[in-house]
């Protein structure tokens, strides 16, 4: 990799995107779907199979699904990139960089097949 | 090693994996680093449970049942804790970078901080309407 020309301004696009969809979007849909819903604390009706399904087959809430979970995970590949080389695996940088963002792409990729079956 | 001419010597110091553990500054910057891992976890949760809804009626029970063992709920508990330990860190971040002027006065960071958790509350309450309404 040359000096001059790097990815680096795309990963960082990616990671403040990613940030700003997570600080906004992330918390109440935690609390909805994995606080919430499992506590029983929203009425059946609303989390049953054929609700959901509905839900998220509808084109435009997959759309927003896949953004809102396709881009915190460049947040997280760029943010745990830097963990890992602050806790001291600076000699393996480019092992850690294609770990990281291959994960976050893998997630991608992994979201749209998943919203593709819904 | 010898010193090279062409190459400048370049101090790097040694640090202990732990040095985040040394200062309380240094583990609530670790911490918030930390925010991203637990959001990730949401996310790949989140996003096989959408998998189980492709897979049929008993495949979204039994894993909404998984997500109501103790296990799920304190993990997810911890999880929404450091979600939002992440959106107030960067509310406070962003309006410290960005510059958002008004007329030719700069908007004291503060403000825009407080405008940022304004918007959040108001995207949420959002969410939860139309996944009520919908």
């Amino acid at each position: 990799m040359s000096e001059r020309k790097t990815a680096e301004p795309l990963w960082w696009a990616l990671f403040s995107a990613g940030g700003v969809v997570a600080a906004f979007l992330v918390p109440i849909h935690l609390f909805l779907h994995s606080l919430a819903a499992p506590l029983g604390w929203i009425p059946d009706r609303l989390i049953s199979y054929d609700r959901m399904v509905a839900l998220f087959g509808h084109p435009l809430v997959k759309v927003y699904l896949f953004f809102v979970i396709a881009l915190p995970l460049y947040h997280w590949a760029h943010r745990f990139r830097f963990i890992l080389f602050d806790l001291g695996l600076k000699g393996l940088r480019k092992p850690v960089a294609v770990l990281c963002y291959g994960g976050a792409i893998l997630g991608t990729a992994g979201a749209l097949w998943v919203l593709l079956q819904v | 090693m010898a010193p090279h001419p062409d190459k400048p010597q370049v101090y790097h110091p040694k640090m202990a994996p732990t040095w985040w553990l040394k200062n309380p500054r240094y583990f609530l910057f670790m911490m918030r680093e930390l925010t991203s891992v637990f959001i990730a976890i949401f996310l790949v949760v989140f996003l096989i449970q959408i998998f189980k809804l492709s897979q049929g009626p008993e495949a979204y029970a039994s894993f909404l049942e998984k997500l109501r063992s103790p296990g799920w709920i304190a993990f997810h508990v911890v999880a929404l804790l450091f979600a939002l330990y992440h959106s107030f860190t960067w509310f406070d971040l962003t309006s410290k970078v960005q510059i958002v002027q008004l007329g030719k006065r700069r908007m004291p960071p503060r403000l825009v901080t407080a405008a940022s958790i304004g918007v959040w509350v108001i995207l949420s309450l959002a969410v939860l309407l139309l996944f009520f309404l919908l």
